[in-house]
């Protein structure tokens, strides 16, 4: 099978990425952490992230480093360890805008961004401050009720979707087993940049049972390895969370100064590897 | 062994899910997701619980798409949520307090709430501090609101609240919480005084009922171990029970 295009590597990956992009990554099972550090090894500013629809480590990690001047999300959060230390910093400071808004409605801006349309209706929101504070969404009144007021939410076009999976093969096919909000993600943005654990030497398309796990590379951008990736989040099927590595980050990031160090160690591309 | 306070409450809000064929659980809820299995552990195959987060086959959604579709549809008959602030209308603050961009404080955020909260018919609001820091008069950021206008579609909203001191149900018509129950060693009295917002309370208040020894068991076996995949500090903190692969 011939190599293409699609096959790249990390660094390259992130070079892509341009100082103001809108970026979007996905909550879990398949967290680019790998390549999130590479962002930052870049120095990039300015970027509009999307978290889809929630976040943790990495986006506190891309806001702590000072990557991000708007954080569209329904929440971010360290899960059991806690509140995400430079999330919460840096918006109490006000050095990042952000624009709340809730888990469905993210991935039904995906969706319309999917479909080419340019808004997508959805239930809820109406009477909450999320929308009060949204100059960006609208009620509007069901076309086919009576009187039946309803959200439109504007389509969300992420330049980039960035995500790690189990493997690719080589023509950029890529694997993302259940994971289908990768799909929406890849579909939504106008180019997606994938990390995997590893290259196969078929075509997933071949393969009737791995098929409807993967994501045709007409949506993808470009693949790198990344070996553990994810890490210290998990990848179902490759690795679990690194519940120390964790718990390390929150505790080591409740300060600056402590985020700062953690910081520093973690950039080094080697101890991304084996971390 | 006695009766931990966390047991308790898990009994507690399972005793507010009867009758309930699914019950879905997010993020953030080790309580509210022992409770939905200990539902399931007396129910059996009548009661499904869907786990936000858990890798385990039983409890795992077909993704986040998924669990908002499923409610959108009213496949989803229990949910609950939280918030750093709960007013006497229902309304919850998960976002933050003090006005935009200088916060005062700043909290998660909103995740599925404000869908939710609409969308799901038995909301049971759940935060174990019960002071008038929590329960306030009104909400500084209306997160998810608890009621709504009568043209507004909403077949889903908040059903009960609990605390560490009394359990409230809500009593949609009259938009107020009405008190229910009051845990064993607190007053009605204390619960007015904790209280940040006004709420109807009967003649006759009971104590909330303790679990029985067979729900203890439950608990501290099929429970703990279901939590431990998705919770695992909690079940080890509470229970000394690891996650299993």
């Amino acid at each position: 099978m011939p190599a293409t295009s699609h096959l790249s590597d990390l660094e390259q990956l992130a070079a892509r990425v341009c100082d103001g992009a809108k970026i979007a990554v996905f909550k879990d099972c398949g967290v680019p952490m790998a390549l999130g550090c590479a962002l930052i090894r870049r120095g990039l500013r300015q970027l509009h992230l999307v978290t889809v629809p929630t976040g943790g480590m990495l986006p506190d990690i891309l806001i702590g480093a000072g990557c991000v001047a708007t954080v569209e999300t329904s929440g971010v959060s360290l899960g059991e360890y806690g509140l995400a230390p430079r999330f919460v910093d840096a918006v109490k400071r006000g050095t990042v805008q952000i624009l709340d808004s809730t888990c469905p409605a993210i991935y039904a801006g995906l969706q319309a961004a999917q479909k080419g349309i340019p808004f997508m209706p959805l239930r809820g929101l109406i009477g909450s401050d999320i929308l009060a504070e949204r100059s960006d969404l609208r009620v509007i009144d069901n076309p086919f009720g009576d009187n039946d007021p309803i959200v439109a939410l504007p389509a969300i076009t992420p330049d980039f979707a960035l995500f790690h999976a189990p493997f690719a093969d080589r023509s950029g096919n890529v694997y993302v087993g259940r994971q289908h909000e990768l799909k929406l993600l890849a579909h939504a943005a106008r180019a997606s940049l994938v990390t995997v654990e590893r290259y196969v030497d078929f075509n997933l398309m071949d393969n009737e049972q791995l098929a409807v796990g993967t994501l045709s590379s007409l949506y993808v951008t470009a693949v790198a390895l990344a070996p553990r990736g994810a890490a210290p989040s998990n990848l179902p099927g490759e690795y679990d969370f690194d519940r120390d590595a964790l718990q390390a980050y929150a505790r080591a990031a409740a300060t600056r100064e402590g985020f700062e160090r953690w910081l520093a160690v973690a950039l080094e591309p080697a101890q991304i590897v084996a971390a | 062994m006695a009766v931990r306070s966390e047991e308790f409450l898990i009994a507690t809000i399972a005793d507010l899910l009867t009758g309930c064929g699914h019950i879905a659980v997010g993020v953030l809820s080790p309580i509210p997701g022992s409770a939905a299995l200990l539902t399931r552990a007396r129910n059996g195959a009548d009661t499904r619980v869907s786990i936000i987060g858990s890798f385990k086959a039983p409890y795992r959604t077909d993704g986040g798409v998924d669990i908002f579709d499923c409610a959108g549809q009213g496949r989803v008959d229990a949910f609950f949520l939280s918030g750093g602030q709960i007013d006497g209308q229902a309304n919850i603050n998960l976002t933050r307090v003090g006005a935009y961009p200088q916060q005062e404080v700043r909290w998660s955020g909103a995740f599925g709430s404000a869908y939710l909260y609409f969308m799901v018919p038995r909301v049971i609001l759940f935060r174990e501090e019960h002071t008038r820091r929590v329960l306030v008069p009104k909400v500084d950021f209306i997160s998810a609101p608890g009621v709504s206008a009568p043209n507004v579609y909403r077949p889903g909203g908040p059903y009960a609240l609990v605390t560490n001191r009394c359990v409230f149900m809500f009593d949609k018509p009259t938009q107020r919480f009405r008190l229910a129950s009051v845990h064993a060693g607190h007053t009605v009295e204390e619960v007015r005084d904790e209280t940040g917002f006004d709420f109807d309370c009967p003649a006759l208040i009971p104590i909330t009922a303790a679990p029985d020894a067979a729900t203890l068991a439950l608990i501290r076996g099929d429970v703990a171990r279901a939590i431990a995949d998705p919770y695992p500090a909690f079940a080890q903190r509470l229970w000394k029970v690891a996650a299993t692969a």
